[in-house]
C-alpha cells in the first residue's frame, strides 16, 4: 500500500478511536456538574454517591481521550506534512487556539477536580467540573470549525502556492460550522444521557441504590429528551446544507446515480460503483430524496453519474454509514419517547430498562458512523474543492507509516480493551457504599 | 520581520515552559523504579504529580500547535523528518498517561507491575528523545528543498544528538528529584535528597561536555561570536546550575527547583539563541533551511495569533499557579488518588 493510503487508514483509526470516548466526556462532566451542584447545594449524600460513582467512569474515560488526542494533532505534521504546509495559515491557528483556550482549562482542572476533593469546598469543588465541562464543549466548538473548514473552506485566498487567511470571523461563524457544533455536541449529549440512563436501568433492573439510580435516570433523561430533538432538527439541517455545498456527497450518501426530479431514496440499496448502478434497491419511497435535500418533493438532485469519476467519493462506504445513522437514529427517538412517557413508573416498566442498557452502544456507533459518512463522504478532497487527498501526505517512507500504523493497532486495540473492561466492571459494581465516601 | 523574529521567541518560549512543567513529571517518572520502594512510597510519587502532569502536558500541544499556525513550513518538515522519534515519543506519553489511571484501579501484581513499567518508559523516552530531536535540529537535519527526509533513524541516533538526549534525561531527573525533596518528607525524601547528591556531579560533567561539543558539532556559536552579549545565557545557566548545588546544600528544595526551572530555560535558550532565525536547518544545504523569514504564516494570521497568545497564556500561567498553589504541601495518603 502506498503512503496516501496508508496513512489514510491510520489517521481514521486514531480520529475514530478518540472518538470513542471524547463524546461521553463532552456530555458526562455536563451532567456530573449538575449532580455536583445539586449536593452542593442540598448536602444530599445521594448526589455525592451518584457525582463520585459517575465521576471514576469519567475519568477512565478521560484518561483515554486525552492520550489519544496528542495523537491526532501530531499526525497533522508526521503524516499531512503538505497538507500543512498548505492550509497551516488558517487550519494550525484553529488548532492552536483550541489548546490555548480549552485544552489547558480542561487539563489543569480535571487535575484539580480528582485531587482536590478535600482541597476545595464543596462549591468550588462543583464549580472546578462546570469550568471542565466548558473547556470541553469549547474545545469541540474549535476543532469542529476546523473541519468544518475543511469540508467547506471560506475566508481565504490562495497566496505563495498556499490558502491564505483573509477573514477569520467569516471562518468561525460560518453555516456549516455552527451546524456541526449543533449536531456534534447535542450527539455527544445524547450518547452520554443514554450512558447513563442505561446503567441506570442496569442498577434499577437488580433493585440496587433505587433511590440514586432514578434520580441519576430521570437527569439524564431531560438532557436527553432535548438533545435527541436537537440531534434530529440539526440532522434535518445537515442534509440541505451537504446537498447545497457537497452534492457528490449526498449522492453517495444515497447511492443516487442519475440526475433527476423527485429523487427516490430506498430503504435498502447496495451500490456497485465499478459499473455506476446499485445491485440490489428495496423499497423505493419517491421524492424522499428531494424531500429531504432540498425541502421540495419535486426538486432535481444531482447524481453520481453527472459528476467526473475521479472526484466521487467511496459510494458503498458512505451510503452504508448514512443508513446505519439513520435507522439507529430513528430506534433511538422511539426508544427516548418511550422512556420519556414511563419516566415515571420506571420500575414497572422491566423491558423498557432492559432495552435501555441494551442501547448504551448504539449512540455511539450512530456518532462513528456519522463521521465516516462524513469524511469519508469528503473523499477524493482533503479541503473541499482545493486539495485532494492523494496531494496531501508526507514524503515519508511507507515502512514508516506501516510501522506506526500496526503500533497504533495494537496499542490502541489492548488499551481500548482495558478501557472498556474497566468502564464496564465499575459500571456494574455499582456506587461505593456509604461509609467510604468523603 | 519584527513580527516574524517576535514568533520566533514566543516558539521558544513554549517549548522552555514544555521543559520545565512537564520535565518534572518526565523525571518523577524516571525515578519512579528507583525511589520507589513499597507501594506508599509509589502513591506519593504518583501524587505527587498527579494533579499537573496533564495540565503540564498541554505546554507541548501548544508548543506543537503553535509551530502548525506560526510557521505551517516547520511543522510539516520537522515532523515529517522526524517522524520516527516523534511516534515513539507519542507512544510513550500515551502509556505514560494512562498507567496514572489504571494501576490501582485494579488489585494485583501483575497489573501493578505493568503499569509501574509504563510509567518508567512513559517517562524515560520522551525526555530521552527530545533530547536527541532538538540536539539534531541543532546540528542541522539532512532533508532536501522539498522536505524530504534523506536519512535515516540511525543518522538520528549519532553521538552528539545521544549526548544531548542524556543531557535531557539528567536535567529532567534532577529537576523532579527536587520537586520530590518539596512534596516528599521522611524515608522517601531522604533517598531522593541522595539521589539528588548523586545526580547532580554527572549532570554538570555532560552539561559542560555537551556546551563544548557544540562548538565543534554544530553552528549555534555563530550567533555568540557576531553578538557576544549572548554568552550571558550561557553564564546565566551555569550560575543557576551552580545555584542547585547551593540550594541542594541548604535543603532549600523550592529554591533548589526554581534553580533546576532556570537551568532547563537557559538551556533551551542556549540553543534558540544559537538558531535564530533559523527554525529547523537543513544540514544538505543551507538555502533548504527554514527560518522564521521564510517559513512563517501569514501577517494576518501572525497578529490575531499573537493576539489570542498574549491574552490566553498569561490567563493559563495564572490559572496553573494557582493549581500548583493548591497541591504544594507534601503529599500524604490524604491525597492519594481515590476509587
Ligand atoms: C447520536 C448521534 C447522531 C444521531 C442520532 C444523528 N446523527 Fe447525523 N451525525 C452525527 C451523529 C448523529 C455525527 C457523528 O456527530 C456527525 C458527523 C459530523 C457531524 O457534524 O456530525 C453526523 C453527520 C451527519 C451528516 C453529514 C454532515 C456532513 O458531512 O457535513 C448528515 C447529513 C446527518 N448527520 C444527518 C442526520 C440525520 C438526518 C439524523 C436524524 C435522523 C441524524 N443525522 C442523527
Ligand atoms: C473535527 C476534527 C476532524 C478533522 C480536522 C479531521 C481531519 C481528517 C483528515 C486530515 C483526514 C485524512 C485525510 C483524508 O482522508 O481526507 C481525515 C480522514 C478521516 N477521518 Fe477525520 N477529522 C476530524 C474528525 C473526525 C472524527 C471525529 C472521525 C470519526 C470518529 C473522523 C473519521 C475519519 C475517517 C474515517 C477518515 C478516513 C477517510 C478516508 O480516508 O477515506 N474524523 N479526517
Ligand atoms: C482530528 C482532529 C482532532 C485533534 C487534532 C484533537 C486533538 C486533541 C488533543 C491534543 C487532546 C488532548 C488534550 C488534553 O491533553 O487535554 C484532545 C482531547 C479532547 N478532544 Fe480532541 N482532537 C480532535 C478531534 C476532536 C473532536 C472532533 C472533538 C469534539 C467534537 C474533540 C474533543 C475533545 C475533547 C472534549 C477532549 C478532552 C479529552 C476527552 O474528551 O477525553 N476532539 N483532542
Amino acid at each position: 500500500m502506498d503512503v496516501v493510503m496508508l496513512s489514510r487508514l491510520q489517521f481514521a483509526a486514531a480520529t475514530m478511536f478518540h472518538f470513542l470516548f471524547v463524546p461521553l466526556t463532552l456530555g458526562l462532566s455536563l451532567l456530573l456538574a449538575i449532580m455536583e451542584t445539586r449536593y452542593a447545594k442540598t448536602g444530599d449524600k445521594t448526589w455525592l454517591r451518584m457525582t463520585q460513582f459517575f465521576g471514576k467512569l469519567f475519568l477512565i474515560n478521560v484518561a483515554l481521550g486525552v492520550v489519544t488526542g496528542i495523537t491526532l494533532e501530531f499526525q497533522f505534521g508526521t503524516n499531512w506534512s503538505r497538507y500543512s504546509e498548505y492550509v497551516g495559515d488558517i487550519f494550525g491557528s484553529l488548532l492552536a487556539i483550541e489548546a490555548t483556550a480549552a485544552f489547558f482549562l480542561e487539563s489543569t482542572f480535571i487535575g484539580i477536580w480528582i485531587f482536590g476533593w478535600k482541597k476545595l469546598s464543596a462549591r468550588a469543588h462543583a464549580g472546578v467540573m462546570w469550568l471542565i465541562a466548558f473547556a470541553g464543549s469549547l474545545s469541540s466548538v474549535w476543532i469542529l470549525i476546523a473541519n468544518a473548514w475543511m469540508q467547506h473552506p471560506v475566508g481565504y485566498t490562495i497566496r505563495n502556492g498556499r490558502a491564505e487567511l483573509t477573514d477569520f470571523v467569516a471562518i468561525i461563524t460560518q453555516k456549516y460550522a455552527l451546524l456541526e457544533m449543533t449536531h456534534m455536541l447535542s450527539a455527544a449529549y445524547m450518547y452520554s444521557a443514554f450512558v447513563v440512563m442505561g446503567i441506570s436501568a442496569y442498577h434499577l433492573l437488580k433493585r440496587q441504590e433505587v433511590d440514586l439510580f432514578t434520580r441519576a435516570f430521570r437527569l439524564a433523561l431531560i438532557l436527553g429528551t432535548i438533545s435527541t430533538a436537537v440531534v434530529t432538527l440539526s440532522g434535518d439541517m445537515h442534509g440541505v446544507n451537504v446537498t447545497e455545498n457537497q452534492p457528490a456527497k449526498l449522492a453517495a450518501m444515497e447511492s443516487h446515480w442519475e440526475t433527476s426530479t423527485r429523487a427516490p431514496s430506498f430503504l435498502l440499496a447496495i451500490p456497485d460503483q465499478k459499473n455506476e448502478k446499485n445491485l440490489i434497491e428495496i423499497g423505493r419511497i419517491p421524492g424522499l430524496l428531494s424531500l429531504l435535500g432540498k425541502h421540495d418533493i419535486n426538486a432535481e438532485i444531482i447524481g453520481l453519474n453527472d459528476i467526473p469519476k475521479d472526484e466521487r467519493p467511496p459510494v458503498l462506504i458512505t451510503s452504508l454509514a448514512f443508513r446505519t445513522m439513520v435507522s439507529s437514529a430513528t430506534l433511538m427517538i422511539f426508544l427516548m419517547i418511550w422512556a420519556f412517557v414511563k419516566r415515571n413508573k420506571l420500575l414497572e416498566h422491566p423491558r423498557l430498562l432492559m432495552a435501555m442498557v441494551c442501547a448504551i452502544p448504539l449512540p455511539l456507533i450512530t456518532i462513528e458512523a456519522g463521521w465516516v459518512l462524513s469524511e469519508v463522504g469528503r473523499q477524493p478532497w482533503i479541503v473541499y474543492g482545493l486539495m485532494k487527498t492523494s496531494q496531501a501526505a508526507s514524503p515519508v517512507a511507507s515502512s514508516q507509516v506501516l510501522g506506526s500504523l500496526i503500533g497504533f493497532v495494537v496499542v490502541y486495540g489492548l488499551l481500548g480493551f482495558v478501557g472498556f473492561w474497566l468502564m464496564i466492571k465499575h459500571a456494574k459494581n455499582g456506587p461505593a457504599p456509604v461509609s467510604s465516601t468523603l | 520581520m519584527v513580527l516574524q523574529s517576535t514568533w520566533f521567541f514566543l516558539w521558544g518560549l513554549l517549548w522552555a515552559i514544555f521543559f520545565i512543567t512537564d520535565g518534572f513529571d518526565f523525571g518523577v517518572g524516571t525515578l519512579y523504579p528507583f525511589l520507589g520502594k513499597s507501594d506508599t512510597d509509589k502513591r506519593t510519587m504518583i501524587a505527587a504529580i498527579g494533579p499537573l502532569w496533564d495540565g503540564n502536558e498541554v505546554w507541548l500541544i501548544t508548543a506543537g500547535g503553535v509551530t502548525f499556525a506560526a510557521f505551517p513550513k516547520v511543522y510539516g518538515v520537522m515532523f515529517s523528518t522526524l517522524y520516527t522519534p516523534l511516534m515513539l515519543i507519542l507512544f510513550a506519553l500515551i502509556i505514560r498517561g494512562v498507567s496514572f489511571e489504571f494501576r490501582d484501579q485494579i488489585v494485583s501484581p501483575v497489573w501493578t507491575r505493568v503499569w509501574d513499567t509504563a510509567i518508567f518508559v512513559g517517562s524515560v523516552t520522551p525526555a530521552l528523545l527530545f533530547g536527541v530531536a532538538f540536539s539534531n535540529i541543532f546540528m542541522g537535519i539532512p532533508f532536501n528543498g522539498d522536505g524530504v527526509f534523506e536519512g535515516n533513524l540511525f543518522t538520528l541516533l549519532n553521538p552528539y544528538a545521544l549526548a544531548g538526549g542524556t543531557l535531557f534525561v539528567l536535567l529532567f531527573t534532577l529537576h523532579g528529584a527536587l520537586w520530590l525533596c518539596i512534596k516528599t518528607q521522611g524515608d522517601l525524601q531522604k533517598r531522593t535528597i541522595k539521589a539528588a547528591h548523586t545526580l547532580w556531579p554527572i549532570l554538570l560533567v555532560v552539561a559542560v561536555t555537551f556546551l563544548g561539543a557544540s562548538w565543534f558539532a554544530t553552528d549555534l556559536y555563530g550567533n555568540y561570536i557576531a553578538q557576544p552579549v549572548l554568552f550571558s545565557i550561557i553564564a546565566i545557566t551555569v550560575a543557576a546550575l551552580l545555584g542547585i548545588r547551593y540550594f541542594i546544600h541548604k535543603e532549600a528544595w523550592f529554591k533548589a527547583w526554581f534553580a533546576s526551572c532556570a537551568t532547563i530555560f537557559g538551556a533551551t535558550f542556549f540553543g534558540i539563541a544559537g538558531l535564530f532565525p533559523t527554525l529547523f536547518p537543513s544540514s544538505l544545504d543551507a538555502a533548504f533551511s527554514l527560518s522564521a523569514f521564510n517559513a512563517s504564516s501569514s501577517t494576518l494570521t501572525l497578529k490575531i495569533m499573537l493576539g489570542v497568545v498574549l491574552i490566553f497564556i498569561p490567563v493559563v500561567i495564572a490559572y496553573q499557579i494557582w493549581a500548583y498553589s493548591v497541591f504544594s504541601h507534601k503529599v500524604t495518603e490524604e491525597d492519594f488518588y481515590i476509587h
